[in-house]
């Protein structure tokens, strides 16, 4: 089965205590001009908000914004939690204004990887390409399986 | 005069209001304990007899009838995710008047299905899943149910892309199905009045029956909803109005019985404070909480532990020195009628108790959070401070001279800022018991019914 072939869940919002609502807006409506089904939770959002929605809505993919700079303590144990809640290999993508001061980039994503996700994002990506990249990402876990 | 009599069938007693819908009169208003055990019109004739002569002969243009009487609808919801869809399944279930004795989330377990087996609820809400999102669950669940012994009728009101073949499941092994709207669609939107709307359908065309409550259909035209559900649609009618009769607006109503408290809240209630961020699964319009451990006869005994006795004197005018005697007493002899200045004054402080519980329980919170830019407030559930109107109903309303102090105590305290109580609301009571009777004819006669009850309730400020 191809992707076009089949709707595919996204589970959007920004992690944390973090307002910064627009990014978010941007995000929602670019993947759903793409044809995706988009669950986007809003701002405020705790890691539990993600996997209970993920969970009930069945999804494909979590999608978490972080603009304020915590996003390294915020994400921490992230994927064991999607591990407990019976959602393990849930495709997990971070972006935004992960880390505070100038970090070289490649660390930071090496960090974020580590954790568990499977994509991070720094600053100033295009949803295009983050769209991109989702496309093909779940179109190789579909052949994969 | 075109005569009406209301009927509620309630857990202790059975209550009739005569009304004269032409000149929107309350007639008379009798009662006498319920009778379910026996007969359930033993009670019924009982209290008709109590009405004046010229009444309880004359023809009847209308003769509806609710009932919380044989235990109340009792029923038993199941979702995936507790705080998503199986609190939206709970939730429609309060909203049609149900007594909701259990809520199951995720897969069901042998253990659970036992209990399930057990607990014999009326009927049985099945969700799971958004419209399109997880389906496994649900149909995981139908499979264990399809095996159980359960057969009370099961409302399938979850993920729509499973729902034929949730229902086909069931119905090969024979159970009694219904399929609705999903109570929850989206993760974002609760869609609960489908699945109400089907519950009271199925309360009156299968549970009166089963509960021995038929017999008292040769007398009135119908039972037509559980006691909970009249209430909430007499709050919804003197909120909303009519095309032609204005409403009140937002309001709520407490209703005190001897077993459960009930709060009503008809509104929005989003923020009411600018920044003030909201989350959580959205609140119905029309909302009701039941506390099925606050009531001022067989659950006094809980009232006392949930609120320590200290917090009972507090709200007492008398000293109480045998107050757990007295509370004994009052959860033993359940149809007791308060006499003297201290019945009064021990019913008056266990009905606050119970009263403050129960809006503290319905009401929203706001918690402060702290962030690198700052502190947010973020809302969870219903902003109630700006509600308009505070309406208590209950028999302690019907008879107690300071009914009043009950509904004040309930209103937001700087003590507690976070909790989001009404704060300067108009205060009534329902000292005629006539809003169950405006809920039965709100349907037939909206305008009729909407004038009796602002009419009858009376207001205290």
């Amino acid at each position: 089965m191809t992707l076009a072939k089949r709707s595919i869940t996204i589970v959007l919002g920004v992690l944390g205590v973090d307002a910064h609502v627009v990014g978010n807006k941007i995000m929602a409506h670019a993947l759903e001009k793409e044809g995706f089904k988009v669950v986007n939770i809003g701002i405020f959002s705790t890691q539990e908000d993600f996997i209970k929605a993920a969970i009930e809505t069945a999804a494909d993919a979590i999608l978490v914004g972080s603009l304020c700079g915590h996003g390294e303590l915020e994400c921490q144990g992230f994927r064991e939690k999607c591990l407990e809640a019976g959602i393990g290999d849930i495709h997990l993508v971070v972006g935004g204004n992960l880390v505070v001061g100038k970090q070289d980039w490649a660390e930071v994503e090496k960090r974020f990887l580590k954790m568990g996700f499977n994509r991070a994002y720094p600053p100033g990506t295009s949803p295009k390409k983050v769209i991109e990249d989702l496309k093909n990402d779940l179109q190789e876990r579909l052949q994969g399986r | 005069m075109s005569l009406a009599l209301l009927i509620d069938f309630g857990s202790t007693f059975t209550k009739i209001l005569a009304v004269d819908l032409d000149r929107e009169e309350i007639l008379a208003y009798g009662q006498s304990p319920t009778t379910v055990e026996t007969d359930i019109t033993i009670g019924l004739r009982r209290a008709l007899d109590l009405l004046p002569k010229p009444i309880a002969q004359k023809p009847c243009a209308c003769k509806l009838a609710s009932s919380s009487a044989a235990g109340g609808l009792r029923m038993v919801t199941i979702g995936l995710v507790p705080d998503l869809s199986a609190e939206a399944a709970h939730r429609a279930a309060l909203g049609a008047g149900a007594k909701v004795i259990k809520i199951y989330s995720f897969r069901l377990s042998q253990r659970e299905l036992k209990e399930l087996e057990r607990l014999a609820p009326d009927i049985l809400l099945l969700a799971g899943g958004t419209d399109g999102g997880n389906k496994e669950v649900i149909l995981e669940n139908a499979r264990l149910l399809a095996q159980s012994r359960i057969n009370c009728p099961i409302l399938i009101a979850g993920n729509k892309a499973a729902a034929d073949e949730v229902n086909d499941i069931l119905s090969a092994s024979g159970k009694t199905t219904l399929i609705t709207e999903n109570v929850l669609p989206e993760v974002n939107t609760l869609n609960v009045d489908p699945a109400r709307n089907m519950i009271r359908q199925i309360f009156m065309e299968r549970i009166i029956e089963a509960k021995g409550l038929k017999k008292a259909e040769a007398f009135v035209e119908g039972i037509v909803m559980p006691t909970p559900t009249a209430v909430l649609k007499a709050a919804q009618l003197l909120a909303q109005g009519t095309h032609s009769e204005k409403g009140l607006g937002d309001l709520i109503i407490i209703d005190i019985g001897g077993a459960t408290t009930d709060v009503h809240s008809i509104g929005l209630g989003t923020p009411s404070q600018p920044g003030v961020i909201y989350k959580g699964l959205p609140e119905p319009l029309a909302k009701r909480t039941v506390e099925g451990d606050l009531g001022i006869r067989y659950n006094a005994h809980s009232i006392l532990d949930i609120c320590g006795a200290e917090k009972i004197l507090a709200n007492a005018q008398l000293p109480h020195p045998q107050l757990g005697q007295e509370v004994t007493k009052l959860s033993q002899k359940v149809e007791t009628i308060p006499e003297s200045a201290a019945d009064l004054d021990l019913d008056l402080a266990l009905a606050s108790c119970a009263a403050q519980v129960a809006m503290a329980r319905h009401a929203g919170r706001i918690e402060a959070l702290w962030g690198p830019q700052g502190q947010y407030y973020v809302q969870y559930g219903k902003d109630l401070t700006a509600f308009e109107h505070l309406i208590g109903t209950g028999g302690i309303f019907i008879h107690h001279p300071q009914a009043d102090h009950i509904l004040k105590k309930t209103l937001f305290s700087a003590e507690d800022p976070f909790s989001l109580r009404p704060k300067n609301p108009l205060i009534y009571t329902d000292a005629q018991y006539c809003l169950f009777a405006v809920g039965l004819l709100a349907d037939r006669y909206p305008e009729t019914a909407l004038r009796i009850a602002k009419k009858y309730l009376r207001k205290w400020n």
